[in-house]
């Protein structure tokens, strides 16, 4: 019998029973969330599949999670009627449920416990990936497949196979996380990880915090990765401690010497360039230097890639005293409440004021184009999240390129692009 | 025999060019088709007539996973979606509400405005205009077993009607 990827093992123990890349399983999920945006048609799924069941309660209310984050504060009365509607089916149902003052869902999914590793994790949203950061397997569902979820606490899945990446050397100054996924993603393409477990390793990924780590799973999807994953380690212990209560690492979740990949990518990323997506795909990625100079009317720093603690830092140490230029107006959107807070604390929050951004409430902001801040016809837009297709951010005649917090600050004070490491 | 006329599109058609972000507090299949593909295509929703399907190349559906993107489509009264090959949550979401998606290598063949009759049965694809028959790539049969009972509601009721629950 060959070894097992992480992702292999994760499934062996969901189904209970030894499984590898290629095989169908139904599996029991150790924890289901849904957001504003897809937990309503899951909630109406959830009562179809239950329409003439005497008991209409779902499998366990302790591992359902639901965040208002898309749509929050409420920006419209259907947002605000959807609220409704879901507190009182989470009150219901006794589900933990996360009001419009918390955060990103994929933020609070992590921060707060209700992910570890080993832990076979679905959510109904495509950045679900983002907690393989934290050596679980997690992965982004449809409402309908939700809604099933909700009821029985088993889903279908095939097995994925795994894609190894490997990457090494020292990251250069002001070289990120986010500048090696988008390289990854320029390279393996929009779909080259279709279907696969993006598993991230090498000397540069032991060196990233956990923050790094979710900013590198976050963006398995856009290159079509069903999971991005890093085996749990000590730092994993180390930031697990903060959030779940006697925490302990399991040392059986890690992938097999003899473990099967079907690819295998090595980077070394020692002279690695900041990296930028370029209108209208995330895969069209330019070294920095190649889109120097572009004009940029609005430039957004947050969402569940990069709005953390550890990225408002690099913003706040690039800004410093400088202003931001005229003519553009800078979004920054701190993922969550505990990380706006951590910010407030280190003065941050002051230097973005100061500097002429609006900092708004934890929240997806202008990420998804579904609330406030959006591009208008014609506009160039500069953010820190995952996605530029067209329409993304507002008006589809909008331009949309994606950097790291860095080039985003640098970019701020010169209202332009910028390499941070001008300034 | 189902028959319908031909949508073309390319790669990596994703899920805000299907269903804008700001449509999303929509829930009704029917609403939504009214903004499908309005950014990139604002011809199609006007334009569309039910039994039309839509052809495209790799990756369609990649992006959010969003259901109100294929309910749009479904909304629309769009037969079927053939593709090379298609985004993992898309299809997923695409089978579990009934939307036939088929994956077929040879769609690049496929013309917008060609005339299609699919056999959903043997997974045959019948260009009427240009006279060429295409083969679709087979799915696991409990899939099958999922479209057969009209979606994955119906087919978790079934379940959940033959076990205990938990
Ligand atoms: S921040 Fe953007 S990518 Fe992340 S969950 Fe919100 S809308 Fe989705």
């Amino acid at each position: 019998m060959p070894g097992q990827t992480i992702s292999e093992k994760i499934f062996s123990r969901a189904a209970n029973k030894v499984v590898h890349a290629g095989e169908f399983v139904f599996a029991s999920v150790d924890c289901a969330m849904a957001n504003d945006i897809t937990a309503p048609l899951a909630v109406q799924g959830f009562h179809d599949i239950l329409a003439g069941q005497k008991e209409k309660k779902v499998w366990d209310s302790q591992k359902v999670v639901i965040v208002f984050d898309h749509q929050a504060p409420a920006d419209s009365l259907n947002a605000a009627n959807i609220h409704i509607m879901l507190r009182k089916f989470t009150k219901e149902q006794n589900i933990i449920n996360y009001d419009v003052c918390e955060g990103i869902c994929h933020q609070i999914m992590v921060e707060k416990g209700h992910v570890k590793p080993g832990d076979l994790v679905v959510g109904a949203d495509s950045h679900t990936c983002t907690y393989g950061a934290v050596g679980a397997f997690a992965t982004g569902i449809g409402s309908t497949d939700m809604a099933s979820v909700l009821a029985t606490g088993r889903l279908w899945f095939k097995v994925p196979h795994s894609i190894r990446f490997e990457i090494s050397g020292r990251l250069p100054d002001r070289v990120y996380a986010k500048d090696v996924i988008l390289h990854i993603i320029g390279d393996v393409g929009a779909d080259g990880a279709s279907y696969r477990a993006c598993e991230y390793a090498g000397e540069v990924v032991k060196d990233m915090n956990i923050s790094e780590r979710m900013t590198m799973c976050n963006m398995a999807i856009e290159m079509g990765g069903k999971a991005g994953i890093v085996e749990p380690d000590k730092k994993t212990e180390a930031y697990l401690k903060e959030c779940i209560p006697n925490f302990k690492l399991d040392s059986r979740w890690r992938s097999d010497e003899d473990a099967n990949y079907i690819q295998r990518h090595e980077y070394d990323v020692s002279d690695l360039e900041p990296q930028v997506a370029c209108p209208h795909n995330v895969d069209n990625i330019k070294n920095v230097s190649e889109v120097e100079g572009t004009k940029i009317d609005q430039i957004f720093i947050g969402s569940c890639t990069n709005g953390r603690f550890e990225d408002l830092k690099v913003v706040a140490e690039i800004l410093g005293d400088n202003k931001i230029a005229e003519d553009v107006r800078v979004i920054i959107i701190p993922a969550s409440r505990d990380e706006y807070m951590k910010a407030l604390k280190a003065g941050f929050i002051e230097t973005f004021i100061e500097a002429g951004a609006a900092v708004e409430a934890p929240c997806c902001g202008p990420c998804m184009g579904g609330s406030f801040g959006l591009l208008g016809d014609g506009e160039v837009g500069l953010a820190t999240s995952n996605r530029n297709f067209r329409g993304r951010q507002g008006s589809a005649k909008a331009f949309v390129y994606l950097c790291s917090p860095a080039t985003a600050a640098a970019s701020a004070v010169k209202g332009k692009i910028t390499d941070s490491r001008t300034i | 025999m189902d028959k319908g006329n031909v949508w073309k599109f390319g790669d990596d058609i994703d899920t805000d060019a299907i269903i804008p972000g700001r449509y999303l507090t929509i829930n009704d299949p029917k609403e939504l088709a009214r903004h499908v593909f309005e950014g990139v295509r604002p011809e199609f929703a006007p334009n569309v007539a039910k039994g039309d399907i839509i052809v495209a190349s790799k990756n369609f559906g990649c992006g959010s996973s969003r259901e109100h993107a294929p309910l749009a489509l479904k909304g629309a009264g769009i037969r079927c979606v053939i593709a090379k090959s298609f985004a993992r949550i898309f299809f997923r979401n695409a089978i579990n509400i009934g939307l036939p998606v088929l994956e077929c290598k040879e769609a690049d063949r496929i013309s917008e405005g060609d005339a299609l009759k699919i056999d959903f049965k043997k997974g045959i694809i019948e260009n009427e205009t240009k006279k060429e028959k295409y083969q679709v790539v087979s799915m696991p049969e409990f899939i099958l077993e999922i479209i057969g009972s009209g979606g994955l509601v119906q087919y978790t009721r079934a379940l959940i009607k033959t076990q205990k629950r938990g």
